[in-house]
This record gives structure tokens, C-alpha cells and sequence, in this order.
């Protein structure tokens, strides 16, 4: 374990050299994972390892260090760096520690935790691999290879101090499960995955289920083909629903807003999707995938309406966001070690609609049904959209053939307005997660 | 300093109190009758950076990273572990885990290719490390760009300009008799402009670097090159309409849209993903995967490029590797567990993005021979279509070969001439198909400023990629106006 001392000690000699402020994360973690190909073992890794993360402020300048190396002297030269590098930027008017009454005051239990996960065995691992896989290769004669099975769970502890007297500390842990098999026919070969993520292991979906969904995932795939270019309203599965819900995370990401990076700057109070949807960023969820008892700079976690009924309530802030905005943070700050803090999601979701996913496919006339989006064709400042897209054509509410090699294209901004059907189907099997949606209408090329 | 400028195998053992007999001795514990091969990765890195934003450098970072990795392979399966404390007693631990892959199955040892001792080559010999560069000479140029860029249009109303450097040491120590070090330095100096014109707001972005010295980017004052194109960009992009949405012909400028041979051709020649049989080009070498006019290459040997190596992860000396020769297949890229597997050479492609990650086949800088054409006349036979000059990021689905990759920078092309710049282009096609339709290639090769970073299986490492002008017969064009 790492001696949580080193940190306080290093904030004390910090300001012995001249320092006004700074904060320190220390985090220390272990890992498995054992993947699973055709059957054998193909890789099995485990790691152990710690960092530390330094941030001082000379009053308004500040600089940044971590380092894997926590010996004595290893310290005392990153001290040393740290304030030499501070000393040496510029003054910054919103630089600093947020203020000290904004700090939380109890650390709530939130069951990040996995205990548990150290009493499995090697081979019990090995095992459910195996299993996961197979499940996946027996599922049909046309599931011909594999790009493998992992299992794979890690454990943390992270500490945090600033000088203005915050303390707090918390473990966390994360197992997951997933597989990746490829369906063949006809000389054409398609790949897909399913996988299983939780806090706790023994919360995870069974290995069998797992490998059947990944299965019926990939053999949906075969005999993809290109469509013809067209105007058709678009359903989006809950996974890639999933990744344009991201997406409006980054445009309410409180760097984008300051830097007028986004296309959704002076927009609170603005109708900037359909009354259906209502989007939540919430912390306080026990054994949440994107939970945290305090954020990257000790401030409490809490919930907040992002939108609601398709209006702009919140963006999402840290304190330097929040200073340059004028407004307050919402205890949003995330933390990679060595790296300033910005403004991150917790579990950031939107909510469930009435519609079933089924209902919602049925309401389509002529459409395509988005299984897999690739690329990064999106422009955050000006909400252009266009992302390489794989699916299922859908005709008079039925899916029917495969599609791929085709692009969605349309404008964030048209696209949130233009969602007319919300799935009840809400899953938290990550942290930024939406249930199926469906946009009137999208440019899809192809031929 | 200067102990490692000029040896780095004896930076390890003098830092960490490591002896090498020691070392041989610990893997000669570890290997058995069932392990294939077996190597160390020891890694000492500093990684440094700078940013300026709103006319002010407002932070600086750095971050020291060190540690080993211990890996030990058995046929086909790898065992892997890795510690940040670098001291035998971790590296006999980490090889206990390494090796419990031999614990479950039987296996055969098989005769593996001798690895050959890497010549000592330096593509990047570097007399000052960039770390060593005073402050305020960084600070100097990033302000100097911020106001390059405004000064450039009214209109460039934001200005980010970050400037990091990495320097790294390695020692590689493999059961198959390398035990070899590099120092490996590299920087980059980057540059976004955000233009705004009444409600209109726009993004340009530029950068580059290499294994290079500082004074790289004073030569031929290169930082204000930067500074012009990415305001440049940003302005242009005001201007621009809605991409057009369909299958056209498609031109690609030279440099940085070679990016379309990393996605659509260089990551389906991994060797892994051939030995496993899941890529859209398995079993295809001898075939025809290209037009006549295509001659593709990897090569890790360029002077000073973000992509080059002087060894790769493994120890493996880094070549020049023919992937595609007038328009045939030739070979894949390979590091050694893959290549032992397929039973042919390591090619020098065996990467990693640290210590903490197992080594897999990548590709270095991967770039298109020139041709013949002349790059007016590749524009002018094209009646109605795009020319795209200019990338962000792209992808590749390697089983099914669909690739796609957003243009940051594109016009219309009608009747032969540049007309309107066009925002939001996404091209999608088929890797094992595309380059069939390439139906012209221009003298004009480049290779790009030195700015890629590729993704896999969640480990990033730096590469490059160049292209001449080529005319594509008939690609998807993602837009949305219809």
C-alpha cells in the first residue's frame, strides 16, 4: 500500500518552497485479464502498479507532474521540477484550488468496491472465458473464428489531498466480460462483440448469454450490403444511441463551452432537443459505473438535469470552467493523474422513454435500424455529423437485410431536435448510456 | 545524462542496481522446455508539455514513467505481467505470472528463427534533449504562433498551441540472445484556431514534429507554417457548404491523406490478424489487391520521422517492408510471436505503447511510391467529384475491410477545376477494394508534418504516413446534402 503520508508531506515541503496551494492524487491498482481464442489460452496479463499526481499553484501560475517512481529522491527532483515549471508560466486569473467551503464534507459509501475479486481463482477465470467463448463458437455453424474471449477485473485505491485541509480517500473496482466472434459465409467474413460490465463480479451476465447475444450480433451481419443514397429516418440501437448522448456530453463539457469549441455555447434555457428527452448527470448512483464519492478536486458528487423535456438545464463544470463561465462547478472535475483536472460525466444518461425497441422498428416505413457507427467525423463546434455506419435495413416496420459501408450524416443540433421516439429500454452496462432512439430523418449515403 | 546519451543498456543496470547475470539468471528459471521465448522491456520515460491558451501559457506538465514488462510466449499463448518498481525481486514475480500459461496446457517446443543482433544504427541522434531546452525559449514560439494566427484574420478569434516532448530509454533483453538499448526522443508542437463570423464558427487545426532536435522547428521558421495553415483552415472552413453525399470520383492531396493506406490496407496486413485468419486480406498474398500503379510500403528506417525506430520493441532492427508492389500483395507485418507462428521473418513491426502493454504488429510510416502524373492533370480529368486535402481521424472495421475517414479539409471538383470548399466529409469504402480503383498516381509524394498516433487494442503509438496526389475512381462520399 502506498503511505498516504508521502503526499501530505510532499503539499508541507511544497509550501515550504514558496507554494500557495496544490493538490495531490495518489492511486494505486491491480489487474487481470485472461482472453481466451479458439478454445486456448491466448494472453493472460496481471499488473500492479501507483502513480502519483502533484498540482501547484505559485498564486495564479500552475504546473503539473506525476510520476511511477515514488522513491525519496524521485520525489524531492519532481518537487523540485513542479515549482521550477510553475514559477516559470504565466499568471492565470481563474487558476486555483476551488474554495475551501465548497469541499465535501462526508465521503458517502457509494459500493465501488470489489473485495471478492481477490479469492477467484486463476483457473475459475480461465474457466468462464472458455465457457463465454464457446457459447459464442457452438451458437451456429457459421460462427467460424474468433477474434477471442477476455475476462478481466481490477481494483484501485485513490487518494486525495489539498492544501486547504481535504482528505479523502475510497476503493473501487470493475469486472467485465466480453467476446468477439466472426460469423462467415460465402467468403464474407463480419465481426461483432457483446460483453458484460459491472462492479462486481458476481454481478456480471452469464458467461452463455454473453456469447449468444455476440453471436446473433455478428451473424445478423452477414450478406451486408451497400444501399443507394437516401433521406429516411434513422433508429438508433441503445449502444450507439449511447455514443450521440456522448456527444452531447462533450458540447456541454464546460473546456469546450470556455474555449467556443461547441455548438451548444449560451444555450441553458434553449430547446435544444425534442420533448422527449431528458437527459441526467448523476454521481450518487451505488455501484454506478460512473460514480465517485467526491470529484477530482474534493468537491461532492451530485445529480443534475443536463436537459429536461428536451430543454438546456446544465452544463457540465469543474472549477475552472465554472470561473471562466461565471457560474459554479458541479463537482464534475475528473482527475487523470498528471494531467489538470476538466470537466468529465459521472453516470450520464438519457432517461427511459415509453417506447418499446420493438415498437419503435415497427414505426418505420422505409429506414435504417444503426448497429455500428466507426470514424470520427463529428465537428463539436459546429455539430456536422457524419460517421462511417453498419445495420438493418428496415422496410414497412420490419428488419430486414444487412447494411453496410454506408455513412449517417445530418447536424447534432437538427439531430436531438428530430428524435420522435425514446425506448424504455435503459441499460447502465456503461457510464455514458441512452435507451433506443429514433430520428425522423438522416442523410444516409451509399451508391 | 551523458551515461545514457551514449549507452542506454547501462542505464537500467546502473539506475535500478540490476546485474545482467542476473537477469539471465532469473529467465533461465522461468524458461522451461515449454516456453518459446521469453523477453524484458525495461522503460524510463519523461514526458513533458506546455500549453498556451487566451494568449497565456497557463500550465505546464510533466510526467515520469517508469517500469518493466515481463512476457514469455508458448506457442500461440503469451503470458504478460508488469511492475513500476523496476528490481529482480518484481521481474521474478512478474515471470512467475508470465509463465503460468505453460502450467495448463502442453506444448512442444518449436524451432523458432534466430533473432539476428540489431546493427547500431541512430536515426535520431539528438545532442540536446528537448527537455533540456530552456523554458522560455518553448514559451517563446508558442507565442509567437498565437500571434502569427491572429494576425493572420480578424476573424481567428481562439488560439491553443501545446508543444510536448518525450524521451524515452529502453533496454530489451529477449531469451533468443538481444539485449539491446535506445534512447528515443519526440516532439510535437500543435496549433487550433477557432474563427468565428457573426454566428458562423469554424476549427482549424495544424501541427507536426519527429524525432528531432528543438531547432527542428526553427528551421525555415516551421512553427509559423503551422500557425498560417491551421488560421488558414479555420477560415476556409467559414466558407465551406455541406459535403455532398454519394459515390464519386475522389482525389487525394499528398502527405497526410495517406492516412487512407493506414486504415484501409496497413492495418488488415498486421500479422496477427492474418495468422488468426480474421482479416479481409488473409490468404491473400501473391493476389492482386490493388491497381498496377499501387507500390506500398512500411518503413521504419526514415531519418528522424515520428514513425521511425532504430530497433523495434522486441529488439528487432526496423526495415523497409514491401506490403503491395504494383498492385500485388507481397507480405505482412510482422513482430516475432506472429511471425514464428506463420513461420516467416520478423519484419521489425513488433511495438508497444509501454512497458505496461505486450508488444503487437504495427506499422511505423506507411507511404504510396510516387507515379507518373502530373497532379493538374489528375484534377483536370475529373468531370464531377472531391478533392480532399486534409484529415482528422479514421477507422477500420479489419474482418469485414469498411473503413472510414473524415476529411478536415475538401472542395467540390467540377469539370476539372476546384470550385467550393465542402465541410463534413466522412469517405467510407472497402479495404481489399479500394486501391483497385486507383486510376491515376502523381510525382509528388509527401510524407506527412508528424502528427499521427494510431489506436489498437487500447495501446496508442506515434507513426507516420505519406501519399502522392491519386485519383480514385468512384468513393463513397458521406455528406448530407443529397
Amino acid at each position: 500500500m502506498i503511505d498516504p503520508e508521502i503526499g501530505q508531506d510532499l503539499l508541507t515541503r511544497a509550501k515550504k518552497k514558496g507554494a500557495t496551494g496544490g493538490d495531490i492524487v495518489m492511486a494505486e491498482s491491480s489487474s487481470f485479464s485472461v482472453q481466451i481464442r479458439m478454445g486456448e489460452i491466448d494472453k493472460i496479463s496481471q499488473a500492479s502498479g501507483k502513480k502519483l499526481g502533484l498540482r501547484l499553484f505559485f498564486g495564479k501560475k500552475t504546473s503539473i507532474s506525476a510520476t511511477s517512481d515514488l522513491t525519496p529522491q524521485s520525489l524531492t527532483s519532481l518537487l523540485n521540477d513542479t515549482c521550477e515549471m510553475a514559477k516559470a508560466t504565466e499568471e492565470d486569473p481563474f487558476s486555483g484550488l476551488p474554495d475551501a467551503d465548497q469541499l465535501a464534507k462526508n465521503i458517502p459509501d457509494l459500493r465501488l468496491d470489489d473485495p471478492g475479486v481477490e479469492s477467484l481463482s486463476v483457473d475459475q477465470k480461465i474457466k468462464m472465458a472458455k465457457e463465454l467463448e464457446a457459447a459464442a463458437l457452438s451458437y451456429d455453424p457459421k460462427i467460424t473464428n474468433s477474434e477471442g474471449s477476455e475476462v478481466s477485473h481490477y481494483r484501485s485505491h485513490i487518494w486525495f489531498f489539498n492544501s486547504d485541509g481535504f482528505k479523502g480517500d475510497f476503493p473501487a473496482a470493475g469486472s467485465s466480460l466480453s467476446v468477439s466472434p466472426i460469423a462467415g459465409e460465402n467468403g464474407q467474413m463480419q465481426r461483432d462483440y457483446w460483453y458484460s460490465t459491472h462492479r462486481k463480479f458476481n454481478q456480471l451476465a452469464k458467461p452463455a448469454e454473453v456469447g449468444i447475444k455476440a453471436a446473433q450480433r455478428a451473424l445478423r451481419r452477414l450478406g451486408a450490403r451497400k444501399i443507394k443514397t437516401c433521406e429516411v429516418p434513422v433508429v438508433f440501437d441503445p449502444e450507439m444511441a449511447g455514443s450521440l448522448v456522448g456527444n452531447l456530453f462533450s458540447a456541454v463539457a464546460g473546456s469546450a463551452l470556455y474555449r467556443g469549441a461547441s455548438f451548444l455555447i449560451d444555450k441553458l434555457g434553449v430547446q435544444i432537443a425534442s420533448p422527449l428527452v431528458t437527459v441526467i448527470d448523476d454521481g450518487t448512483i451505488p455501484e454506478g459505473l460512473g460514480s465517485k464519492p467526491f470529484d477530482g478536486e474534493g468537491l461532492p458528487v451530485e445529480r443534475h438535469s443536463i436537459v429536461e423535456k428536451g430543454v438546456l438545464k446544465n452544463y457540465i463544470l469543474d472549477t475552472y470552467s465554472a470561473r471562466k463561465l461565471k457560474m459554479k462547478s458541479t463537482g464534475n472535475a475528473s482527475r487523470s493523474i498528471g494531467d489538470s483536472p476538466s470537466a468529465g460525466p459521472t453516470n450520464f444518461f438519457m432517461m427511459a422513454g415509453e417506447s418499446t425497441p420493438g415498437g419503435i422498428i415497427s414505426s418505420v416505413k422505409s429506414g435504417l435500424y444503426v448497429t455500428e457507427m466507426i470514424g470520427f467525423g463529428v465537428n463539436m463546434i459546429t455539430g456536422d455529423f457524419s460517421r462511417g455506419a453498419a445495420g438493418i435495413w428496415i422496410e414497412n416496420g420490419e428488419l430486414t437485410y444487412p447494411v453496410e459501408e454506408v455513412t449517417v450524416a445530418g447536424n447534432l443540433k437538427e439531430m436531438f431536435l428530430n428524435i420522435d421516439r425514446v425506448g424504455n429500454d435503459l441499460v447502465f452496462n456503461g457510464s455514458v448510456v441512452a435507451p433506443t432512439l429514433r430520428i425522423s430523418k438522416m442523410t444516409i449515403a451509399g451508391n | 545524462m551523458t551515461q545514457e546519451m551514449t549507452n542506454p543498456e547501462r542505464f537500467f543496470g546502473e539506475k535500478f542496481g540490476i546485474e545482467p547475470n542476473q537477469l539471465e539468471k532469473t529467465m533461465g528459471r522461468v524458461l522451461g522446455k515449454k516456453i518459446d521465448y521469453m523477453d524484458l522491456y525495461f522503460e524510463y520515460r519523461t514526458n513533458d508539455s506546455i500549453s498556451l491558451e487566451e494568449g497565456i501559457v497557463k500550465k505546464a506538465n510533466k510526467n515520469i514513467s517508469q517500469g518493466v514488462g515481463v512476457r514469455a510466449t508458448s506457442e500461440e499463448k503469451t503470458g504478460f505481467a508488469y511492475s513500476d518498481e523496476i528490481s529482480i525481486k518484481n521481474i521474478e514475480k512478474a515471470a512467475d505470472t508470465a509463465k503460468y500459461i505453460t502450467s495448463s496446457n502442453l506444448s512442444v517446443q518449436r524451432a523458432g528463427i534466430p533473432a539476428r543482433q540489431p546493427v547500431k544504427k541512430n536515426l535520431y541522434p539528438v545532442r540536446t534533449p528537448v527537455s533540456e531546452v530552456p523554458f522560455k525559449d518553448k514559451v517563446d514560439i508558442l507565442q509567437k504562433m498565437d500571434q502569427i494566427a491572429r494576425k493572420y484574420d480578424p476573424r481567428i478569434k481562439k488560439v491553443m498551441v501545446s508543444f510536448s516532448s518525450e524521451h524515452k530509454i529502453i533496454e530489451v533483453v529477449t531469451s533468443d540472445g538481444v539485449a539491446v538499448g535506445d534512447i528515443q526522443p519526440l516532439s510535437r508542437l500543435n496549433i487550433t484556431c477557432i474563427a468565428e463570423d457573426g454566428s458562423e464558427r469554424q476549427i482549424g487545426s495544424f501541427g507536426g514534429g519527429g524525432r528531432n532536435e528543438f531547432s527542428f522547428f526553427l528551421e525555415d521558421n516551421l512553427f509559423e507554417s503551422y500557425a498560417k495553415e491551421a488560421a488558414r483552415q479555420a477560415i476556409l472552413n467559414l466558407s465551406a457548404i455541406s459535403a455532398p453525399a454519394g459515390t464519386m470520383d475522389v482525389v487525394l492531396g499528398p502527405g497526410w491523406p495517406g492516412i487512407l493506406l493506414h486504415e484501409a490496407i496497413g492495418h488488415g496486413l498486421e500479422g496477427d490478424f492474418n495468422r488468426k485468419k480474421t482479416s479481409a486480406f488473409s490468404n491473400r498474398v501473391g493476389q492482386k489487391v490493388a491497381s498496377p500503379l499501387c507500390t506500398i510500403v512500411d518503413d521504419g528506417t526514415i531519418k528522424g520521422r515520428r514513425g521511425s525506430l532504430n530497433i523495434d520493441d522486441e529488439g528487432t532492427e526496423t526495415q523497409k517492408t514491401v506490403l503491395i508492389e504494383n498492385g500485388i500483395l507481397k507480405g505482412y507485418l510482422q513482430d516475432k510471436l506472429n511471425a514464428r507462428l506463420m513461420n516467416v521473418a520478423p519484419t521489425g513491426n513488433g511495438r508497444r505503447e509501454s512497458y505496461a502493454h505486450i508488444p503487437l504488429p504495427r506499422m511505423t510510416n506507411t507511404y504510396m511510391l510516387p507515379g507518373k502524373s502530373k497532379k493538374e492533370d489528375i484534377l483536370s480529368s475529373v468531370k464531377r467529384g472531391l478533392y480532399a486535402v486534409s484529415f482528422g481521424g479514421g477507422q477500420v472495421d479489419i474482418t469485414n475491410g469498411k473503413f472510414v475517414f473524415s476529411a478536415s479539409e475538401a472542395y467540390l471538383i467540377e469539370d476539372g477545376k476546384i470550385t467550393k470548399p465542402v465541410k463534413g466529409a466522412t469517405l467510407i469504402g472497402n479495404g481489399p477494394d479500394v486501391l483497385t480503383r486507383v486510376s491515376m498516381v502523381g510525382d509528388d509524394m509527401e510524407l506527412d508534418s508528424g502528427v499521427g498516433t494510431c489506436g489498437k487494442d487500447g495501446q496508442s503509438v506515434p507513426v507516420g504516413v505519406g501519399l502522392p496526389t491519386i485519383k480514385i475512381d468512384g468513393l463513397t462520399v458521406g455528406g448530407s446534402a443529397l
